[in-house]
């Protein structure tokens, strides 16, 4: 059996990310943060450096992958430090793979090709102000209507707090086209510019700076039915299936999120002195320090190894849960630790765990809350 | 704790200002990054609430300091951190030395001032080297002739872009670094005072915060507070106000917080029902009410002490500790159930959230406190037990 999650093709695309990151995202991180957003170029440059379409295949221009390849490509990103970049550079991983597993071939031939080639920007729309854990709950209706003989969805309502909401071009967005509850949801591709469609502005929030985050309006909203992904009335199972792929995601984001910290307050108290000693030299520090890479290695290798049981077709949807939980919890406790290492320097925006401690705390709200984790960990001990 | 009507008058008093002079321009300060001290504090020095337990000869209301410690727990209600901050800068961080050491004309020069809301001011003590390690500061006040040259530099200092004076901690000598130091009231128009742009920072958007420097600052030696050399005894002192303020301080934020979360989770509805109506959320939601009611109850006990003229040290360094883990404990905890909103800046418990992680930081961060209470409980190396 081999002990390690990444072989050699892995750590190649790793490496290609990690230059990617050094040179597109580094040096430009602060200035993003600041305006609110990434620009398009960078999509276009991830794209060229085939960092897009990890995992798609070959004939809409992807490279075929596994769920590690996707891994490697999250943490050499997140290494920049900053979550917004990493969420709204990648939204097209969650926006995407509906179109790809289930939409048809026309669409997928249209849509597919210039979002891994970065020219165009996919994200994906579940969330509305009245339903957000409670996806069965969603309102936005989706009608069938014929307009000049052709079919079409008409489509009203709104979503909420959409990643890349403001720059996105297709739009993934869960509508209601049957009855009440989970058996009446479908998924459409909804593209920018058609009309009765608006977006709001980009929403000012805690961290993620670097992504835009918007509401979405659809007033009568005449969408082409062949933009239906799946079968009518199925979405939800495809929302749920696409929800394991986004946690362990988030699940990576924070543990990385983890590790910069600790990196950032391992290289800290090597130099800043109080009392007489430098700060690893207290002994509050070192064990501070000591359980924070303990919680980080229990909680990393429990990702990889629910990444690997899931990549290997088993049904891990509990475990998922609890990967992210565990991931959040530690990267919570970590980032929270972080600032308090660096003292006054931890609250100025000037140090980066400050950043890394406003944006990890979107983790253990988005894609599913740490409480609805909990409460399909429950469903699944049989409760 | 016993409150008489008296006591709930001065608390009516500042809750009226709350409402009417500060809650209703907390959104605009908080998105330009500053507030206007100078109005504010007048408004409130007309009041007398910026003199609560300080003398009545220099125009405080000479009360004791329940009334303080009842009056900064009003100032939670406050829809910021900042300015309950910026406001007990000017009275429990700054000048409970000076009044309690200062000359008479000291007093009259710059307390008067400052309780009548005519002037701001700042407490400088830590250094871009030296914040938990006070005794290490390098900030240096020279003797010549009648007068000291300051030289040196403070960090992250509250009000300071605005405040008319610093009491600034200086070293006076060469002698042992815990009787080398004094307070000094420096202005901040004398020469050689520079204060730095704003800091950009998490949270505390409203307050501003900045890095001062001295050169060559020539200040009369009668600025000093108190004896030469009293300095860091007389500033672990202030301390002692400081934080049972900053404790006080934030009680009725943290009640807000879960209060209006609870309305929230009432109001909002998901798999059918109230979120309220998870068992986990009113579970925790009282759980976290709890610890804050327990905070208060020590917290009024430490103040009785304090009124008695006891050292509370100990009691107000571990209540600090507490309530620092405490307000990142309830902030958190309700930020996690406004889900998504939450996570919006102008949401009131997600500034919460980043304005209350100064509190285990600033004034003396945690691990300080726990030094503290060690010694207090005779646990330190080289302490004799028993
Ligand atoms: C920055 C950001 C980016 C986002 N990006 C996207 C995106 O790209 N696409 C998208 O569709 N959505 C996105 N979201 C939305 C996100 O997925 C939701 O905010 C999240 O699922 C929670 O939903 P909600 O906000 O409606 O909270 P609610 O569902 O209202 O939940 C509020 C609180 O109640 C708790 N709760 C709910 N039900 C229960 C229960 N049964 N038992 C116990 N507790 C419960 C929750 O855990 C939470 O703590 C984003 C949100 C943010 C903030
Ligand atoms: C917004 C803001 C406003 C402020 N306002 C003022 C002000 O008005 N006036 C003023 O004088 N100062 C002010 N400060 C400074 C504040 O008091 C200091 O930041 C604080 O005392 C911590 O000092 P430091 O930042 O130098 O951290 P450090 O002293 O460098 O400490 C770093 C970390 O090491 C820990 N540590 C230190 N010593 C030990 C030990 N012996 N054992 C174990 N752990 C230890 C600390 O607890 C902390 O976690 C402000 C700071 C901020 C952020």
């Amino acid at each position: 059996m081999s002990l390690f999650y990444f072989n050699e093709e892995h750590q190649a695309v790793r490496e290609t990310a990690r230059r990617f990151t050094e040179k597109e995202i580094t040096p430009f991180i602060d200035e993003w943060e600041e305006s609110g957003g990434i620009p398009r170029e960078l999509f276009l440059k991830a794209g060229e450096a085939g960092l897009l379409g990890m995992g798609y295949d070959e004939q809409y221009g992807g490279t075929p992958g596994d769920i590690f390849h996707a891994i490697a490509i999250n943490e050499e990103l997140m290494r920049a430090g900053s979550g917004g970049v990493v969420a709204g550079l990648q939204s097209l991983n969650i926006g995407l793979p509906p179109v790809h597993r289930w939409g048809s071939d026309t669409l997928k031939a249209r849509i597919i090709p210039e979002v891994l080639a970065g020219s165009k920007i996919a994200c994906l729309a579940i969330t509305e102000p009245g339903a957000g854990s409670d996806v069965a709950g969603l309102r936005t209706r989706a009608e069938q209507v014929t307009v000049d003989g052709k079919p079409f969805y008409k489509v009203n309502g709104s979503k909420m707090f959409i990643t890349s909401g403001v720059i996105a071009d297709y739009y993934t967005v869960a509508v209601r086209t049957g009855g009440e509850g989970f058996g009446g949801i479908s998924l459409l591709l909804i593209e920018k510019d058609i009309k009765g469609f608006s977006v709001g502005k980009n929403l000012k929030k805690m961290g993620w700076w670097a992504s835009d985050t918007a509401e979405l309006f659809f007033d009568d909203c005449l969408v082409p039915a062949e933009n239906l992904i799946g079968q009518e009335n199925q979405g939800f199972y495809c929302i749920m299936s696409n929800f394991q792929p986004e946690r362990i995601s988030l699940a990576v984001m924070a543990n990385t999120t983890s590790e910069v910290a600790l990196n950032a307050c391992l290289e800290y108290v090597k130099d800043r002195s109080t009392f007489g000693k430098t700060l690893k030299d207290h002994q509050i520090i070192r064990h501070k320090l000591a359980v924070m890479a303990s919680k980080l290695e229990a909680s990393r290798e429990f990702t990889y190894r629910i990444a690997a049981r899931y990549q290997a077709g088993e049904d891990v949807s509990m475990e998922v849960s609890m990967a992210k939980n565990i991931a959040t919890d530690t990267s919570d406790h970590i980032t929270y630790q972080a600032t308090q290492i660096f003292g006054g320097m931890g609250f100025m925006r000037e140090s980066v765990v400050e950043r890394l401690y406003r944006d990890n705390r979107i983790l253990a709200i988005g894609g599913g809350t740490y409480e609805i984790m909990n409460e399909v960990i429950a469903k699944n001990l049989g409760l | 704790m016993k409150f008489t009507e008296e006591h709930n008058e001065i608390r009516r008093t500042m809750a009226q200002v709350i409402e009417k002079e500060i809650n209703p321009y907390v959104e605009q300060w908080e998105e330009e990054g500053i507030f206007p001290a100078h109005d504010l504090f007048k408004k409130l020095g007309n009041l007398g609430l910026l003199g609560v337990a300080k003398p009545v000869s220099y125009g405080g209301l000479g009360l004791d300091y329940s009334y303080e410690a009842l009056v900064a727990e009003e100032l939670g209600a406050i829809h910021c951190g900042s300015i309950p901050m910026a406001i007990g800068v000017q009275t429990n961080m700054a000048t409970p030395a000076l009044a309690r050491y200062g000359s008479d004309e000291l007093r009259k020069e710059f307390l008067t001032p400052a309780i009548a809301g005519d002037q701001v001011a700042s407490i400088a003590v830590s250094e871009p080297g030296a914040g938990s390690d006070v005794a290490s500061i390098k900030t240096e006040a020279r003797k010549d002739g009648d007068d000291y040259v300051i030289n040196g530099s403070k960090m992250w200092i509250t009000n300071s872009t605005q405040a008319d004076f610093l009491c600034v901690l200086a070293n006076t000598s060469d002698d042992a670094r815990h009787i080398n130091k004094s307070l000094i009231i420096v202005p901040t128009n004398t020469p050689g005072v520079e204060v730095s742009p704003r800091l950009n920072k998490l949270g505390m958007r409203s307050s501003d915060t900045a890095q001062i420097f001295f050169d060559d600052v020539r200040v009369p030696q009668r600025f000093r507070i108190g004896a030469e050399g009293q300095g860091f005894t007389m500033q672990m002192q202030q301390f002692q106000e400081e934080r049972l303020f900053c404790v006080a301080s934030i009680l009725k934020t943290l009640d807000l917080c879960v209060s209006e979360t609870a309305d929230y989770c009432y109001e909002r509805k998901a798999f059918g029902k109230p979120l309220l109506d998870n068992q986990y959320l009113h579970y925790r939601l009282a759980e976290l009410q709890t610890e804050t009611e327990i905070v208060r109850a020590a917290l009024y006990q430490a103040v009785e002490q304090y009124v008695e003229g006891e050292d509370v040290t100990k009691l107000a360094s571990m209540l600090k500790l507490k309530t620092g883990r405490l307000a990142r404990e309830v902030t958190d905890g309700c930020l996690q159930f406004w889900g998504g909103m939450g996570y919006m800046w102008d949401n009131k418990v997600s500034r919460f959230y980043r304005d209350s992680r100064l509190m285990s930081i600033g004034g003396g961060a945690d691990e300080v406190m726990l030094g503290i209470i060690c010694k207090y409980l005779g646990l330190l190396p080289g302490q004799k037990r028993g």
